[in-house]
């Protein structure tokens, strides 16, 4: 038949090629994830604008403030989609038909997240879109929008390492959306709501200071209220990349044992 | 080239927390040849299927595949093997056509081969028509044409096609099993298929091998199986259910008869010329039967005689662990 080997490139390009598809194919997995984080910042951005009062509260708009939280919320859904489409795969035996080719684990890993990667970047321009339609200004400008897009997006494919990592450990979708109301607790013990500063509960505080999570939306929201804080996005872009550093390496570890054909 | 495409021996699989599914299997299947392996739902032979497929490593045996040894040359078995597994896993959101490309890509095949070996393969399985529909709107016999042009995209010697045909109508059954015929006739390509069914196994397969409980109980070619019964078996049904206990006691003088569901079924030494004699015993017993029906040696009485059993319920008595996940706890260490 001619056959040889797929370079890793073509691999790749093939399971992300379907992953996208997939995707898109299913408009809910588009559609919900990219409403619900929206309609909570409209809930927030109009129900919390008293939060601006605290004495030390950054002087701009709690819309502005909130406009970070819908990134990482779409980070938490691209992690549940993939998560679980891979674990369906698992489940519906697909896997094992990869498996019976020469895929390369990492190549389908990769291919895999490829799917989440073009969801995170479709969400990612439509929450900057719809938070500049509403009247925030981004306080960094253009080039500045353009690095709140990466580092969102690159948060988001370290949360779907994480999904990933979940549907190769258990291999079934139900594990990957038990784990998800997890991911949206770490998300509400950060400073979401308010600056760290300004969080007066001494536990609280404690473990937003320490959660991780804080760090990336506040990398996110330097860009949208500060301007240019090297502080923040080295935080930000440095948790963003241990996480993806992190949870790639866990999944292509998992992968290998799951993937441990002869 | 080896003189078998398939060799096994002493293969063992034993799931931690489970069964021991297979049971030291030995075999060996020859180039070209069509190999049934047949027993019930957890007798094996899917886990036995894993195996030479290299997704499971055997707890303990050896195979080879093609010449290559499935736990050290796995990646040399998965290029000569094309594989259709139990269930057609396919994607329901993607086309026939797009599963095809996927494939193609991922075994390797030449960019400007892809599309050609795609066309190709749908019009052999018959599925142009319905090329760039969705997977959802496949029927099962259109989901397991597609697998097996699947399973044929890198142009395999060896091909495993687990219970290729359970769930379809006869139409689509018998249309793969002419598909299956023309590759080992026509291709030379070795197939080993495993079924649940009787007249599958005995339409295609050259040789059968029957497992159970783990083992194979008995492998030889179909003729020769049935010749091995020799005799006609009689199954006879009473008018009145109670009265199957008198009818067995009346049908003891032809042999040993086999009591179930209030069917008896006796073997006669004879062949169908005791059938004459066999009516008088039951008109002598004043027995009304309700139905009499004579039949030749089947495979369904070969698996009688070696287990004891019908085929049909046996699936029940013990669930194989199935790896539809690959089997990955308990898997052995490399």
């Amino acid at each position: 038949m001619g056959a040889e080997h797929a370079s890793a490139l073509e691999q790749i390009g093939a399971i992300a090629r379907r992953s996208i598809v997939r995707t898109f194919r299913q408009r809910g997995l588009l559609v919900f994830p990219l409403l619900f984080p929206l309609i909570l910042f409209a809930i927030n951005g109009s129900a919390l604008g008293a939060a601006t009062r605290i004495p030390g509260f950054p002087p701009v708009s709690y819309r502005a403030f909130a406009l970070a939280v819908p990134f990482m919320q779409g980070a938490l859904f691209v992690a549940v989609t993939a998560g679980v489409d891979l674990a369906r795969d698992i489940e519906t035996g697909f896997f094992n038909r990869l498996a019976l080719t020469p895929l390369r684990g990492g190549a389908l890993l990769l291919g895999q997240l490829g799917g989440a990667f073009v969801v995170a970047c479709v969400q990612a321009v439509v929450y900057l879109v719809v938070g500049v339609a509403s009247g925030v200004g981004i306080a960094s400008g253009a080039g500045g929008a353009l690095v709140l897009l990466a580092l969102s997006t690159l948060i988001a494919f370290g949360f779907a390492g994480l999904g990933t990592l979940v549907a190769l450990r258990f291999g079934n979708g139900e594990a990957v959306q038990a784990v998800f109301p997890l991911f949206f607790v770490s998300l509400f013990l950060s400073s979401m709501a308010l600056p760290r500063n300004l969080i007066k509960t001494p536990w609280f505080h404690d473990v937003a200071t320490y959660n991780p999570v804080s760090y990336l939306i506040e990398g996110v929201r330097s860009l949208i209220i500060t301007g240019w804080d090297g502080q923040a996005l080295a935080l930000g872009f440095g948790f963003a990349a241990a996480l993806a550093v992190i949870s790639l390496g866990a999944s292509s570890l998992a992968m290998r044992s799951r993937m441990a054909r002869t | 080239m080896p003189d078998e495409a398939i060799v096994a021996s002493g293969l063992v699989r034993q799931f931690r927390k489970g069964p021991r599914a297979v049971d030291g299997i030995d075999l060996s299947v020859s180039y070209g040849e069509i190999y049934g392996f047949l027993g019930p739902n957890g007798a094996g032979k899917s886990t036995t299927v894993h195996m030479l497929t290299t997704l499971l490593p055997p707890t303990s045996g050896h195979a080879s595949v093609a010449g290559f040894d499935i736990l050290h040359q796995g990646r040399q078995v998965r290029t000569v093997i094309g594989a259709a597994l139990q269930e057609a896993a396919l994607d329901p959101i993607l086309t026939g056509r797009e599963h095809l490309l996927l494939q193609a890509t991922l075994q390797g095949l030449p960019k400007a081969k892809r599309v050609q070996r795609a066309d190709e393969l749908l019009t052999r399985v018959g599925l142009t028509e319905a090329a760039d529909r969705r997977i959802s709107g496949y029927s099962g016999g259109m989901k397991r044409r597609l697998d097996l042009a699947l399973a044929l995209v890198h142009g395999p010697r060896i091909l495993f096609l687990d219970e290729p045909t359970t769930g379809l109508d006869l139409q689509s059954r018998t249309a793969l099993w002419e598909e299956v015929s023309r590759l080992a006739r026509e291709e030379g390509i070795t197939v080993f298929l495993t079924t649940q069914y009787l007249e599958e196994a005995d339409a295609l397969a050259h040789r059968v091998g029957i497992i159970d409980h783990g083992r194979i109980v008995a492998e030889d070619t179909p003729e020769r199986l049935k010749a091995e019964i020799g005799s006609p078996t009689v199954e006879v049904v009473p008018v009145e259910h109670d009265q199957a206990e008198l009818l067995r006691g009346a049908l003891e003088q032809f042999g040993t008869p086999v009591q179930a569901d209030g069917t008896v079924t006796v073997q006669l030494p004879g062949g169908e010329a005791q059938l004459a004699e066999l009516v008088r015993a039951l008109d002598a017993a004043s027995l009304h039967v309700a139905s009499l029906t004579l039949h030749q040696p089947s495979l369904d009485d070969v698996f009688l005689a070696k287990t004891g059993r019908k085929l049909e319920g046996a699936a029940d008595e013990k669930p194989e662990e199935a790896p539809a996940d690959g089997g990955r706890r308990g898997r052995r260490g490399r």
